[in-house]
This record gives structure tokens, C-alpha cells and sequence, in this order.
């Protein structure tokens, strides 16, 4: 097993391809950004939503380059807290996004979750449980099953984690359970330096993350989280791997948390300092600048996109608010699909 | 002074970490930045070294507090939620649990779960165990309804040389206040009378007291006396005070937040049937919440928890029969 490696972007990786994939991954870096505005603003303004608002503030070009790399219909992506933008690289639409925070009946949790713990399962995405670390173990059942049935081929899964959910035994027994079966797992852990307000200091004590892909008899790759194009390159090359059978690959990307942990929170635990370094730039001004540095896009058409993502934002909020709430006197109250039958119910079809 | 039923928990913290060196507190976040409710607020400053930020980590959790224990010390573990409890069930009930039974020696800790509903919390921030927990031998499981009681219980529960899961109701933190802490609580084990009362008696537990409450207070309005007995520990349990109740009135409602397998409600009942069927003048009822998981909508949610409204049409049915 090689020695875990630090990827890094450089410019003979920019190929026509390449430039392509980072402009469609920046739009949906936009669009996650400017969606999760959207939500903060409405959770300030109180009413609207009832529960917590969890963002991805900071996180969108490392979570969108994962998403971005897999095949919706394919592969399988469990996007975790802060994936509103690897999920929509994956090809979640925005509208389950607002319908689940503002509690639409017609979303596909229907009112019964909330937030982010949503998904829908038969098209490759699995919903998140708030119990960290258990979605590793589900994706590993998932491309496990695949394998049994004969239909894993070159498909691959992927699952997204934080730092302080690496400290679960379920992350660990997942891990280690997939690595056994030598199974297409690409686990994305994002160290944003924080657990809600706990520092790494005090969730681990290894130097990097990623050496535990050593102990796991795993491959793993560091990035910086901030940078586009070298969170790009490192999926690009650990979703191949993990499609040729090369077994589980681990990505650690290094970040920082530019939000709270919820709206509720103000996050005053993070020191001055800290915001300072490098960890908090802003990916998706990171993103933008290297844009134009390049000569990607000019400046007019860097705002175009921006107007088309705002009216779409705006159209998704404005659907799934003038949808009708959960009715608690139409809900059937079955937590199992085969009541009718275990109750022996034989007067409805 | 005024303080809070979350005050109260964090005051009996302090008090604990005060008098007795041994104690110390383990869970995430509750270091500096005082938990995610706060019920540890600035207690790390007055005792740095005996309040201890911890891992993701539940069964380690659990299982350091047990070793802890068995050292000497007298843990207490938050939870960040009860539901998060889940991932530390095994050192909960297989070692915590049956530790003193195997080897004569005690484990005492004290769990805080945050437990129960609250509008948009969803299905895993909003669980009731304390039927799961019951369940198991070896625990004691307490349930306070009232912000005496959240100090005295957690002081006693501290002191107690047993493991102990408390259970403390987050629809109480904020909203539930009282003027001052009297100078010692009930004992551990003995039920209160919430609101006396001859025509039925309501026995429950945790924040369903003041769902039942109200909802006696409503059918006051009528002419009915309804007796509300607060279990304020659900194991051991207080059947002398159940039974001396329905004695008084001949009608018995359980209500509890819980889902409706099993669990308090149906233990209460089964123990009234057994030692005081000739005591009922009406089958006992039950009420629990429905029999599915915690909704996040809060149009959901409220149909599926009991409340004021369906105890006392329950209530009503119980008194025409
Ligand atoms: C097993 C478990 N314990 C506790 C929690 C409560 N909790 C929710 S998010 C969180 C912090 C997660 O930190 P990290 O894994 O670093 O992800 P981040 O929020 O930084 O993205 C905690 C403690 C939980 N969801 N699951
Ligand atoms: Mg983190």
C-alpha cells in the first residue's frame, strides 16, 4: 500500500476537460452558496423554518468536487451536514433541498424529516441519520449488495464525513469492513477544524487524518479543501481508482468551518487568528479569481451565471412555500411498509 | 432569584463538582463553550480540571465514565441528545448495568439525556428512553418534571452508587421556572401528587406533567377532579402512591411521551391490574405517542405526542364508562 500523498493542482492537469468539469463544478458551488444564503436569511427572519439550518459555508468546492465526479443513476453518494453542494454535483435538485427545510408534503421526506437529513435511496442517495458515522457502513452494504447481485461493474460509493465523526466507532468498523471486502468506498472527510465547537485537539491526536488510511491498508490523499482545482484533481484520480478496484480511498481535505455549526450558533469558539490563515479563504472567491485568471469567463458572463442561479433559487423557495404542510389527519401513522398484511388488513387492496 | 429547569441542572452540576472532589463531567462541547444547551456554562472556568471536553465518541464515553467509576470517581456523561445514547447502549446496559451484580462492586455514574420532543427537532433529536433503559436491571432511571426536582434528583443521582441514566426534558429548559430551590427534594423512588384530585387519577412523568396538568385544569371547568401523580423516578417505580391514588378515585390514565410499545405506561398499568384490580371502576387507559418515528413538521409533531387536548378527551372517555 503507497504512502499516503499530498495531491496538488498543476497546470498540465488544465485540459480541455478539466476546465469544463471546474465550470460546471463552480455552478454548483454557486448555487449551493447562494441557496444556503437564502436559508440563513430566512432562519434569522424566524417563522419560516422550525428546527436548525446547517451550512456548507466554505465547504462547496471540496464537497462539489466529489459530487461532481460520480454518476447520478450510477454511483452512489451519501452527502452528509455540509454537501448542499456535493449533492447537487450529484444531481439532487434544488427543490429538495427547500421543500425538506420548509417542510413541503410534496418533498421526499414529505414533513416527516427535516434539513438535511434527506435523500432519496433508490436513486443513489442514501438520507443521512444524525447518528455520525453510520452512513459508511450503509454505503458499504449498498456496493457489497452490488457485488452479490452482479451489478457493482465499475460503479463506485461515496460517502462524506467531518473530523469529529471520525472519532465513532461505526466510522472506524465501517471503514475497516469495506477495506476488508475491498469494496469501491471513496470516503470524503472534511477537516474543517471544528466539532460543533470542539477543536481536533481534542477529537484525535495523529498529526493528519489521513494516516489512518494506513491503518485502515486503505489509499489516502491530502488536499487543500479550499482549492478547486486540486480537490478536482484528487477525486478525479480516487474516484478512478476506486472504479479500477483499487479498494477504498480516503480524502482528507483541510478547511475551515465559515459558518456556525447551526444558525443558531455564532461560532466565537473559532480564534481571530485562525481566520486568518489560509484554511479560511473562501473557496468559491478562490474559485472565481482563478476563473478569470485563466480567461475561463469574463466578468459579464461570471455575473450572467450568478442572475440565472439567483432566479433559480428564487423559483425553488418560491415553489416549495406555496406547497401544503404535512396533514397529520391524512398521514397513515405506519412506520412498516407491509402492515396492511402483518395486521391482517384484508379490506383494502 | 428566579432560575430555569436547565439553570436548575447546571446549579446542581456546580453544586456536585463543589462538594465532592471525585466528580467530574465528561461530553462534547462542554468544555468552554458550556454544551449544547448550556447546562454546563462556565462551570470549566471554576473547575478546569474536572470538566472534560470529549471525542465523538459515545461507547468510549460510557466506558470511560465506568472505569472512571470504578477508580473511585463520580462521573457525570452528558449526552448531547438522549438519542445519541444509541451508540454507547452497549456499555449502558452490558457493563454499567451488570456491574455490580457480577462483582460486588458498584458503578456509580450519572448519564444526562437530553431527552424528548420539541417542534422541528425530527427523529433523532427528539427521542424518550426511558422505557428502553428501564428495561435493563441494574440502572435507576430518573425523570424530573419540575425544576426542584432537576436539582435534587441530579444531586441524588450523583450521590447514588448506582449507574443512573436522568432524563431531562428539553421542552422544560426555557420555559419552566421557579422562584427559589427548596432546601431537599422528595427521596429517590417516591412519586408526588402534581394536583390532587377524587374522580380519576392520571399518573405520568417528565414534561406529560404539564400536558396532564392542564388538561385537569380543563376538565375542571366541568366538575371533575382529576389526580395528577408525577412519577418523578420511573425505576424504581412508586406503586404504594399509584395504587393509594386510584384507591381514591377508581380510574386510571397513563400518559407518556414515549412510542406506545411497552414501555412506562404499560408497566404502571400492568402493576395497578396486578396488586389493585379491585380497586379499578373502568379498564385503565393508556396514552403514548403514535407508533412511528419522531416527526420533524411541527404539524406532525403535534399529532404525534399526546397533548392537553387528546388526554382530556381520553380523560373524558375514561369517566363516561
Ligand atoms: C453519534 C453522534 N454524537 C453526537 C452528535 C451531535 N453532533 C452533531 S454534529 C456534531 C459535530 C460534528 O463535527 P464534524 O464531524 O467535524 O462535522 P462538521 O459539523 O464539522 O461538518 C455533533 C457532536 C451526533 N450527531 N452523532
Ligand atoms: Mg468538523
Amino acid at each position: 500500500m503507497a504512502a499516503p500523498q499530498t495531491i496538488t493542482f498543476t497546470e498540465q492537469d488544465a485540459t480541455d476537460d478539466f476546465r469544463q468539469q471546474y465550470l460546471v463544478t463552480y455552478r454548483h458551488m454557486l448555487s449551493a452558496r447562494l441557496l444556503e444564503d437564502r436559508l440563513a436569511a430566512l432562519y434569522r427572519s424566524g417563522g419560516k423554518i422550525v428546527g436548525g439550518v446547517y451550512l456548507g459555508r466554505g465547504q462547496e468546492a471540496y464537497s462539489a468536487a466529489l459530487g461532481v465526479q460520480l454518476k447520478k443513476g450510477k454511483d452512489i453518494y451519501a452527502g452528509l451536514i455540509r454537501d448542499q453542494a456535493g449533492r447537487m454535483a450529484f444531481g439532487e435538485i434544488m427543490l429538495d433541498t427547500t421543500r425538506t427545510y420548509l417542510g413541503s408534503a410534496l418533498g421526499p421526506m414529505r414533513g416527516r424529516d427535516g434539513n438535511i437529513h434527506r435523500g432519496r435511496p433508490k436513486e443513489g442517495m442514501p438520507a443521512m441519520i444524525s447518528h455520525l458515522g453510520t452512513m459508511v457502513s450503509v454505503v458499504t452494504g449498498m456496493l457489497l449488495a452490488r457485488r452479490l447481485q452482479g451489478t457493482l461493474g465499475d460503479t463506485v460509493g461515496a460517502t462524506c464525513i467531518g473530523d469529529g465523526a471520525t472519532s465513532t466507532g461505526s466510522f472506524h468498523e465501517g471503514i475497516n469492513t469495506a477495506a476488508v471486502e475491498k469494496l469501491p468506498l471513496v470516503i470524503s472527510v472534511a477537516n474543517n477544524q471544528f466539532a460543533y465547537s470542539t477543536p481536533t485537539t481534542r477529537q484525535y491526536a495523529c498529526d493528519d487524518l489521513v494516516e489512518r488510511a494506513v491503518g485502515y491498508g486503505i489509499e489516502g490523499y491530502s488536499v487543500d479543501g479550499t482549492d478547486l482545482a486540486a480537490s478536482l484533481t484528487v477525486f478525479r484520480l480516487a474516484v478512478k481508482r476506486a472504479r479500477e478496484g483499487q479498494g477504498p480511498q480516503m480524502i482528507v481535505g483541510t478547511l475551515l468551518r465559515l459558518s456556525g455549526h447551526g444558525e443558531h450558533d455564532d461560532a466565537s469558539y473559532i480564534p481571530p487568528t485562525m481566520r486568518k490563515t489560509a484554511l479560511a479563504r473562501d473557496c468559491v472567491t478562490v474559485a472565481e479569481e482563478f476563473i478569470q485568471t485563466q480567461s475561463w469567463l469574463s466578468t459579464a458572463k461570471l455575473k450572467e451565471m450568478r442572475d440565472e442561479v439567483r432566479h433559480e433559487v428564487d423559483d425553488a423557495f418560491s415553489q416549495a412555500s406555496h406547497e401544503p404542510a404535512p396533514d397529520p389527519y391524512k398521514e397513515p401513522w405506519r412506520a412498516l411498509s407491509s402492515w396492511k398484511q402483518l395486521e391482517g388488513d384484508t379490506n383494502e387492496a | 432569584m428566579s432560575l430555569t429547569y436547565l439553570e436548575a441542572i447546571r446549579e446542581a452540576q456546580y453544586e456536585a463538582l463543589r462538594r465532592d472532589p471525585k466528580v467530574f463531567l465528561y461530553g462534547q462541547d462542554i468544555g468552554q463553550f458550556g454544551g449544547a444547551f448550556k447546562a454546563t456554562k462556565n462551570l470549566q472556568r471554576e473547575f478546569p480540571d474536572r470538566v472534560l471536553d470529549s471525542p465523538i465518541s459515545e461507547d468510549a464515553m460510557i466506558g470511560v465514565a465506568i472505569g472512571a467509576a470504578l477508580e473511585g470517581a463520580r462521573p457525570i456523561v452528558e449526552m448531547q441528545f438522549a438519542d445519541f445514547s444509541a451508540c454507547g447502549f452497549n456499555q449502558i446496559i452490558n457493563q454499567a448495568a451488570t456491574h455490580y451484580w457480577r462483582t460486588n462492586v458498584p458503578c456509580p455514574i450519572t448519564i444526562r439525556l437530553p431527552s424528548g420532543g420539541t417542534p422541528g427537532s425530527g427523529p433523532f433529536h427528539s427521542q424518550s428512553m426511558e422505557g428502553i433503559y428501564a428495561h435493563y436491571p441494574g440502572l435507576v432511571i430518573l425523570t424530573p418534571a419540575t425544576v426542584e426536582d432537576a436539582y435534587h434528583m441530579l444531586l441524588d443521582a450523583v450521590s447514588l452508587d448506582d449507574p443512573v441514566i436522568f432524563c431531562e426534558h428539553k421542552f422544560l429548559y426555557y420555559h419552566l421556572k421557579a422562584d427559589s430551590l427548596p432546601e431537599t427534594g422528595l427521596p429517590i423512588g417516591k412519586a408526588r401528587i402534581a394536583r390532587p384530585g377524587r374522580h380519576a387519577t392520571v399518573v405520568t412523568y417528565s414534561a406529560m406533567v404539564h400536558e396532564c396538568v392542564r388538561a385537569a385544569d380543563e376538565l375542571q371547568r366541568d366538575g371533575w377532579q382529576i389526580e395528577v401523580v408525577d412519577l418523578r423516578s420511573v425505576k424504581p417505580i412508586d406503586t404504594d402512591t399509584i395504587l393509594a391514588s386510584v384507591a381514591r378515585t377508581g380510574r386510571l390514565l397513563c400518559v407518556g411521551e414515549a412510542f406506545p410499545w411497552g414501555g412506562v405506561t404499560a408497566e404502571v398499568i400492568s402493576k395497578v391490574v396486578e396488586d389493585g384490580f379491585h380497586l379499578l371502576d373502568a379498564p385503565p387507559q393508556r396514552l403514548n405517542s403514535k407508533d412511528t418515528p419522531i416527526p420533524y413538521h411541527p404539524n406532525l409533531w403535534r399529532a404525534h405526542r399526546p397533548t392537553a387536548a387528546n388526554i382530556g378527551a381520553a380523560l373524558r372517555g375514561l369517566l363516561k364508562f
